[in-house]
C-alpha cells in the first residue's frame, strides 16, 4: 500500500492560540482514516487547513507524490480532495440534482462562448453531467428526491446529498466533517454502508466522527488529537486501550 | 398551468410568439401614432431594459449588490461619443465601436470587481456606490489639462449610427409608411434585446449560470465544490458590465449629446429598482420591471398636470414631485405586498416564501 496524503508537522496559529502543534500523519491509498479527539482538539482546523480554507503557519501536506499548494479551497479540490461540512453547507435553493451538478465544475469545461452558442460540445457536456448527477444521486440513494430542494430534505439526506455532491468532483480523497452527527441509528447504518461502498469503488475517506461505535466499526486507522496534538495513531482496538486517549477523553486523575 | 398547456400545444405557443412579434413590429408606429415623444420613451425603456437585465446578471444570479452600475453605461456611452464626434473628429462606425465600448465598460467591470471580491453584501454595495460616483466624477473633470470629456458640457453632436448610406436617425418613407428616426432606432434596440434576452437565458441554464447561483447560496461550499469563485465573480462583473457599455453606447448614438449628469446615482438605484421591483433572477420579471418603471412615471408626468387643473383648476404640485411621491408609494406597497417582485423567479419566490 502506498501513501496518498502525508502531513509534515502542520502547525496552526490563531493569534497567541497554538490550535495545531506539529501534526503528521499518513493516509494510506484505499483505508478509511479516522480523525477522533475531544470537543476543541482541533480536528476541524486540520481540515480547514487541509483544504485551503486557513494558511498553515508551518509544515505542508504531501498529496499523490506532490506538494499539495494550499492557497485557495478551489485548488485543493482540483488536486482531488473533496470535503463536507460539520453544518451542512449546501445550496438550500437548488434542487438536489443541482447541487451535484455544481459539484461537476471543475471537471467540466464550457464556458461564456459555448453556453451562448449552445455548440455540440457545450451539449454533450450538459447531457454527461446531468447523467453524471444522476447516477451520484441513486448511488446515494436520493434519486427519488433529485428535483426536491436541498433544504427542503430531511437531516439525514441532507448528509448524503452533500457526499454526493462531493464525489461528484472525482475526489481521490473524500473528507467528511461529522457524517453522522444528528443522525439516528438507522441513518449511521446507511452511511456506514455508504461509505464502505466508497472505499471498494476505490476513494480514501478521511472521517472526522463522534460516534465511536461508527469510527471503531468502520475505520482502519484513527488519530487522536488532543489540545492541537496528536496523542495516538493505530488500529481502533489499540488506540482505544492507550492511556493517554482514555485520560484526554475521560480526564486525568485528580491530583 | 398556463405553461403546462403551451407545452401540450405547441401550436398554440407558435401562435402566440407569431402574436407577440407582430405586436412588436407595430407598437412604434401605433406610439408614434401618439406622438413621436412615445416612440422616444420606448426606446429609452429598452436601454433600461437591456440595462436591468445586465445588472440581473451581477444582482440577481451571483447575489453581488451593485449601486454603481450605471457607471458602465457611462462608459459605453464616452466611449462610443469619444470615438464617434467632433471632439477629437475621429469617426469609426457604430458596429466597431459598439464592441469596444462592450470590452472597455467589462474591463471596468472587473476593475471594480477585483478589489471587492472578498465583499459582500452592504461593504459590497457602499465599495460599488463609490465606484459609481468615482467614474461620474471623472467624466466632470477630464476636461483638464488635456480636454477628454469636455467636462460638465458633456460631448455633443455625436454621429448616429450609420450603415453606408444608411442613417438611422433620419426619416424615410418605405412601403407608404413614415419610418422616423426613433421607428428605426427602435428596431436596432429590439434586435439587441432579442440577444441580450437569448444570451441570458443561455447562460442561466448553463455550467456557469450554475456556478453563479452556487456563489450566491453558499460561497464556501461553492470553493470547496471546486469552483474558482474569484475567476467566476469577475467574469459576472465583467459580463454585466459589459451589457451596460453596448446600451451606453447606444444611448449616445440615440441622444446625439451625453454629460456626467445622465450617470448620477439615481440612475443606478433606478436600474436596481427595475430589477428588484420586476423580481431578480427572472429575466421575463426584470423585462416587465424595466418597462414599467420607465413608462408609469412618464404616463404619470403626462396626466398628473392636466389632472389637477380639470379637479382643482390650477396645479397644486408641481407634476415631478407627484410622480416621485406615487413612484415611492408604489415601491414601498410592492416590496410589502409582493417582496420578491412582480414575476419572480421560482428561487426568490421560495427563499422568501418558506
Amino acid at each position: 500500500m502506498t501513501t496518498l496524503l502525508e502531513a509534515q508537522g502542520i502547525s496552526k496559529r490563531f493569534g497567541g492560540l497554538e490550535a495545531l502543534t506539529g501534526i503528521s500523519l499518513a493516509i494510506d491509498r484505499g483505508e478509511i482514516y479516522g480523525l477522533i479527539g475531544p470537543n476543541g482538539a482541533g480536528k476541524t482546523t486540520l481540515f480547514n487547513v487541509l483544504t485551503g480554507f486557513y494558511p498553515a503557519s508551518s509544515g505542508e501536506f504531501v498529496f499523490d507524490g506532490a506538494r499539495l499548494n494550499v492557497k485557495q479551497p478551489h485548488q485543493v479540490a482540483l488536486a482531488g480532495i473533496a470535503r463536507t461540512f460539520q453544518n451542512i453547507r449546501l445550496f438550500g435553493n437548488m434542487s438536489a440534482l443541482e447541487n451535484v451538478m455544481v459539484g461537476r465544475h471543475l471537471r467540466t469545461q464550457a464556458g461564456v462562448i459555448g453556453a451562448v452558442l449552445r455548440t455540440a460540445r457545450t451539449r454533450n457536456e450538459e447531457r454527461a453531467i446531468h447523467e453524471r448527477a444522476y447516477a451520484l444521486l441513486e448511488y446515494v440513494g436520493l434519486a427519488p428526491h433529485q428535483h426536491d430542494l436541498a433544504h427542503s430534505l430531511p437531516y439525514g439526506d441532507q448528509r448524503r446529498l452533500e457526499i454526493a455532491r462531493a464525489l461528484a468532483t472525482e475526489p481521490k480523497l473524500l473528507a467528511l466533517d461529522e457524517p453522522a452527527a444528528g443522525m439516528n441509528a438507522t441513518e449511521t447504518a446507511t452511511l456506514r454502508q455508504l461509505l464502505e461502498r466508497i472505499r471498494a469503488d476505490g476513494t480514501t475517506i478521511l472521517l472526522i466522527e463522534h460516534d465511536v461505535k461508527l469510527v471503531m466499526g468502520l475505520c482502519d486507522r484513527v488519530a487522536v488529537l488532543d489540545y492541537g496534538k496528536k496523542i495516538a495513531e493505530g488500529k481502533p482496538v489499540e488506540v482505544q486501550r492507550d492511556a493517554a486517549v482514555i485520560e484526554a477523553y475521560l480526564g486525568g486523575v485528580l491530583a | 398551468m398556463m405553461a403546462a398547456t403551451l407545452q401540450r400545444h405547441p401550436a398554440a405557443k407558435w401562435l402566440g410568439i407569431v402574436l407577440i412579434a407582430a405586436a412588436l413590429v407595430a407598437l412604434p408606429f401605433m406610439l408614434a401614432a401618439v406622438g413621436t415623444t412615445w416612440v422616444r420613451i420606448m426606446n429609452l425603456a429598452i436601454l433600461f431594459t437591456l440595462l436591468s437585465l445586465g445588472l440581473n446578471i451581477v444582482v440577481g444570479y451571483a447575489g453581488l449588490l451593485d449601486l454603481g452600475y450605471i457607471a458602465f453605461y457611462g462608459v459605453g456611452a464616452y466611449t462610443y461619443a469619444l470615438l464617434a464626434s467632433p471632439q477629437f473628429d475621429v469617426h469609426l462606425p457604430f458596429w466597431v465601436i459598439l464592441p469596444i465600448g462592450a470590452l472597455v465598460a467589462g474591463v471596468f467591470g472587473v476593475l471594480l470587481g477585483a478589489p471587492t471580491l472578498k465583499l459582500r453584501g452592504d461593504y459590497l454595495a457602499i465599495v460599488t456606490l463609490g465606484f459609481g460616483e468615482i467614474v461620474r466624477i471623472f467624466f466632470n473633470n477630464l476636461a483638464q489639462p488635456i480636454n477628454i470629456t469636455n467636462g460638465p458640457q458633456g460631448i455633443s453632436r455625436i454621429d448616429p449610427f450609420r450603415l453606408g448610406d444608411f442613417s438611422f436617425n433620419q426619416s424615410e418613407t418605405l412601403f407608404g409608411l413614415n419610418f422616423s428616426g426613433p421607428i428605426k432606432y427602435y428596431y436596432l434596440l429590439l434586435l439587441v434585446l432579442l440577444a441580450v434576452v437569448v444570451i441570458n437565458l443561455r447562460l442561466q441554464d448553463s455550467r456557469i449560470g450554475r456556478a453563479w447561483q452556487a456563489i450566491r447560496e453558499d460561497e464556501v461550499a461553492a470553493g470547496a465544490m471546486g469552483i474558482n469563485t474569484t475567476h467566476v465573480k469577475l467574469l459576472a462583473f465583467a459580463m454585466g458590465a459589459s451589457f451596460g457599455g453596448i446600451a451606453g453606447g447606444m444611448f449616445a448614438a440615440i441622444q446625439g449629446f451625453i454629460s456626467p449628469e445622465s450617470f448620477v446615482l439615481v440612475e443606478s438605484i433606478m436600474v436596481l429598482s427595475m430589477v428588484v421591483l420586476g423580481g431578480m433572477g427572472n429575466i421575463w420579471g426584470v423585462i416587465l420591471g424595466a418597462l414599467l418603471l420607465s413608462f408609469v412615471p412618464e404616463i404619470l408626468r403626462h396626466t398628473v398636470e392636466p389632472l389637477q387643473r380639470s379637479l382643482f383648476g390650477k396645479s397644486l404640485i408641481e407634476p415631478e414631485v407627484i410622480r416621485m411621491l406615487l413612484f415611492g408609494l408604489a415601491l414601498v406597497l410592492m416590496m410589502l405586498f409582493r417582496p420578491a417582485g412582480l414575476w419572480p423567479s421560482k428561487v426568490r419566490k421560495r427563499e422568501l416564501t418558506e
